[in-house]
């Protein structure tokens, strides 16, 4: 049990800097009220202070504390209660800040991250000339509204209390059991949050001729509820994402890289490029990759980029890979040697490619495909005659690869079957589907 | 022994072997895979992934998470170091060891997602209010990506500064053959921490270019962090004489160590008086037209820049002493030629090759404009 402290202020730093009459000064007295109360180690609590006159709060209190930039306090306070889930993390933040990163408090709620949020509510922007806020009521006058407030005000805790928020609040500075609430909120697990109306004697109270008593019935009139409006047990997200997430294997056997040892033979004299032009779907990016792999089991090297569209199942899928005796250093491929045009949409992409063939070129053509003028020499491939395993889409370009490889010996069948035993889940389909490649008939 | 990967994933690997333990992001093309490898791998070894709702809230949580005692990492494209930019900045002020991934592609705005290009890297120097300096790194391979990666985490620890890590399309989405060696990854350095028996001052240094010790939040000191201008003690302060101290500080810590942080590397052709000066995916097509010419009987230095920021100058003049022309490619419209122009002497000629089409530089296109043909 940690030792009762008188407060948690800094004497050094006081008085507080605030206008006379100011709710600031009463949040922070009952803050430290709260923080006695609880009787937390101040080595574990961190004060994560937004912009605005709220901001100038953390150096008042001997704790650790953030100042961080304007409505992202609580960014800041979930990071670091990520980090140090066994620490007390309390944001203090204006109705500007509210404003400003609404957004961020939506999904702190939503996450239900264990900050405290307490929002220094003073309808207004008091630092920088009394402009209208987020939480401005109707027809309240400020610097930008001298016509009156025409924009609804935000209720704060009804957005963070539908979104998921453990524990939310609204009173005012006038609420003589403001400590023991904020005590409360420090205490729930999860995100809390309270909603603290006050005055701001500098813009609001002369503009509005606000009074304590006015400052409540404008909470009545907007139909905003006080006191504890949301009180749930939802689990607290550091500790869930720790159970759920986190587990403490040794770094070396996290993220292994499958090693290709070369240990065949290949044939290729110089650097080589193909295009494999299919469709979503038909597994094109796989048989890229394999057809790079099992070069590199054949001592070759290997480069490959993939093209499709944004939306992944529809359309075109195209692989460009390199392989080389030596070290490819550019990656782009101008002219292919070699072009697998086996479906329609990939067919559509390289018709241009193909038309630069040269004699020396290669067009492997699925036989169902319209013919294209080519110089290239060009093979027709009938997948039919491989019955059920030429019927399906996705085993299109490994079979095709697989003729290519037995009719030209650029290298082993047997390095391309190492490459497909590397993913086990498909090893078996996908070595069936290159055997029968050899019943695929080539006009 | 090879293995098959592209960069994203050399860069994953590269977190995970700098013991880097929190990484927060947000979806975007062509970066998202980082933020997939590490959201699968990281927590497996105690490490948190956070996907953000949005670019500024995961560096939020990537700050405040390196201020409580982790190595951090995020990973983003043009749009989101946009969001970045202001707490790049309180990154900055704040002295938080942080790595940055810019896996670029065509700017401005959205762009073109999944096009490669080299357009941020004068924005990665100059994104943020104030002016004052972070490190940048580029990466030309995969291999590099893991390596550079590490040394970025290094980098951050040893000078508690924002590292950006400038990839691209092409190298983060190319599958290549790597020879990644796990087992001989360099240490990073810890990052300096404050002792235990003395007051601990946030901003307790003798000299300006001195990196203040660190304690971390719930750590045996209690710590002051602010975005605001501050004192030694980290209290808000106006006084000139505090203001000075603090943003030469800033400026020095970095700048007057240029030459530890400089990566330059070299290859010569005695007597050539031709340069290609490239760096990142255009390196690329810099070393293939080299190779190229240099086959063809035309003589050629290669240059590749590897630390873009602070720009390396005595190592850039003294790599292009003798040297009369001086070929710079870069996938933008000149970003980087301007710094070599400045350090250029009146006798020597700087040509740009741009390209912002798109498509790679080729190695052809380089000979052609160096007279390497």
């Amino acid at each position: 049990m940690n030792t009762k402290r008188e407060t948690y202020l800094n004497p050094d730093t006081l008085p507080f800097p605030f206008c006379p009459g100011c709710g600031h000064h009463t949040i922070l007295e009952k803050l430290d009220q709260a923080l006695v109360d609880l009787a937390l180690d101040p080595k574990e609590v961190v004060i994560v202070s937004d912009i605005g006159c709220a901001g100038l709060s953390d150096r008042y209190f001997d704790t650790h504390a953030f100042h961080g930039l304007h409505g992202r306090s609580v960014t800041y306070a979930t990071g670091i209660k990520m980090a140090r889930p066994e620490l007390t993390v309390i944001v203090l933040i204006g109705d500007g800040g509210f404003g400003i990163g609404g957004h961020h408090m939506l999904n702190a709620a939503r996450r239900n991250i264990g900050v405290n949020v307490f929002v220094f509510n003073n309808l207004n922007y008091g630092m920088t000339g009394g402009e209208h806020s987020v939480t401005t009521p109707l027809e309240a006058r400020t610097s930008t509204t001298p016509y009156g407030q025409l924009e609804q005000p935000l209720d704060i805790p009804a957005s963070v209390g539908l979104n998921g928020a453990n524990f939310a609040a609204r009173t005012t500075t006038f609420d003589p059991d403001l400590a023991n609430l904020m005590a409360q909120a420090i205490q729930h697990e999860g995100f809390s949050l309270v909603d603290i109306w006050e005055l701001c004697t500098a813009y609001f109270v002369p503009q509005n001729r606000l009074s304590k008593a006015k400052l409540e019935q404008t909470l009545v009139k907007l139909d905003f509820d006080t006191g504890v409006l949301h009180n749930r047990q939802r689990p607290e997200f550091s500790r869930a994402y720790r159970e759920k997430a986190v587990n403490e294997r040794p770094r070396e056997d996290v993220m292994e890289v499958t090693t290709l040892q070369p240990s065949f033979e290949n044939s290729l004299s110089r650097q080589k490029s193909f295009i494999l032009a299919g469709a979503a779907g038909a597994k094109i990016g796989t048989a890229g990759t394999l057809l790079s792999q099992g070069a590199i089991f054949s001592g070759m090297q290997a480069t490959q980029r993939n093209d499709y569209p944004v939306t992944v199942k529809t359309g075109h899928s195209i692989a460009e890979v390199i392989l080389s005796p030596e070290e490819i250093t550019y990656t782009g491929v101008e002219k292919p040697d070699v072009i697998l045009a086996l479906f329609p949409e990939g067919l559509a992409k390289v018709r241009k490619q193909i038309k630069a063939l040269n004699e020396e070129d290669l067009l492997i053509l699925h036989a169902d495909l319209p013919g294209v003028e080519t110089a290239a020499r060009t093979w027709r491939l009938d997948f039919r005659s491989a019955n059920r395993w030429g019927r399906k889409k996705e085993f299109r370009a490994i079979m095709a690869l697989g003729v290519y490889l037995r009719e030209t010996g650029l290298y082993p069948l047997e390095a391309f079957k190492e490459a497909i035993r590397l993913t086990p889940r498909f090893a078996e389909d996908n070595l069936a589907a290159l055997e029968a490649s050899k019943d695929v008939e080539m006009g | 022994m090879p293995q098959f990967m592209d960069g994203n994933r050399a860069i994953a690997l590269g977190a995970i072997d700098a013991g880097c333990d929190f990484f927060a992001g947000y979806p975007i093309t062509p970066a998202t895979s980082i933020l997939l490898h590490l959201a699968q791998n990281l927590p497996e070894m105690s490490g948190l992934v956070l996907q953000g709702e949005d670019e500024i809230a995961s560096m939020g949580f990537c700050i405040g998470a390196a201020m409580s005692g982790r190595r951090v990492m995020t990973a983003t494209s043009g749009p989101g170091i946009s969001l970045y930019s202001e707490n790049i900045g309180l990154a900055i002020m704040g002295e938080v060891p942080l790595v940055i991934v810019d896996v670029q592609r065509m700017g401005p705005a959205t762009g073109a997602a999944t096009t490669g290009a080299q357009g941020d890297i004068q924005f990665l120097r100059w994104g943020t209010s104030g002016g004052y300096p972070v490190i940048v790194l580029a990466p030309t391979t995969v291999e590099e990506c893991y390596a550079l990666t590490i040394k970025a985490f290094d980098l951050a620890e040893r000078f508690r500064v924002p590292v950006f890590l400038a990839t691209d399309k092409e190298t983060a989405l190319t599958k290549t053959t790597t020879h990644i060696e796990r087992e001989h990854a360099p240490r990073v350095r810890d990052r300096k921490t404050a002792d235990l028996e003395s007051e601990f001052v946030p901003l307790g240094i003798e000299e300006l270019d001195e990196v203040p010790a660190m304690t971390p939040f719930g750590g045996p000191h209690k710590l002051r962090f602010t975005t605001s201008s501050h004192d030694e003690h980290g209290y808000l302060t106006k006084d000139p004489q505090a203001l000075d101290r603090l943003n030469r500080h800033l400026a020095e810590k970095i700048e007057a160590h240029v030459e530890e942080i400089a990566m330059v590397d070299v290859d010569a052709d005695q007597g050539s008086e031709t340069a290609v000066l490239s760096y990142g995916i255009s390196a690329r097509s810099a070393k293939a037209a080299v190779r190229e010419a240099r086959q063809k009987g035309k003589k050629a230095t290669l240059i590749t820049v590897y630390s873009l920021w602070p720009v390396p100058e005595d190592a850039i003049r003294e790599a292009l002493k003798g040297v009369k022309t001086i070929i710079v490619p870069e996938l933008n419209l000149g970003q980087y030629t301007r710094e070599i122009q400045r350090l250029a002497t009146n006798d020597q000629e700087v040509i740009g090759i741009y390209r912002v089409d798109g498509k790679l530089i080729t190695p052809e296109e380089i000979r052609e404009q160096g007279g390497l043909l």
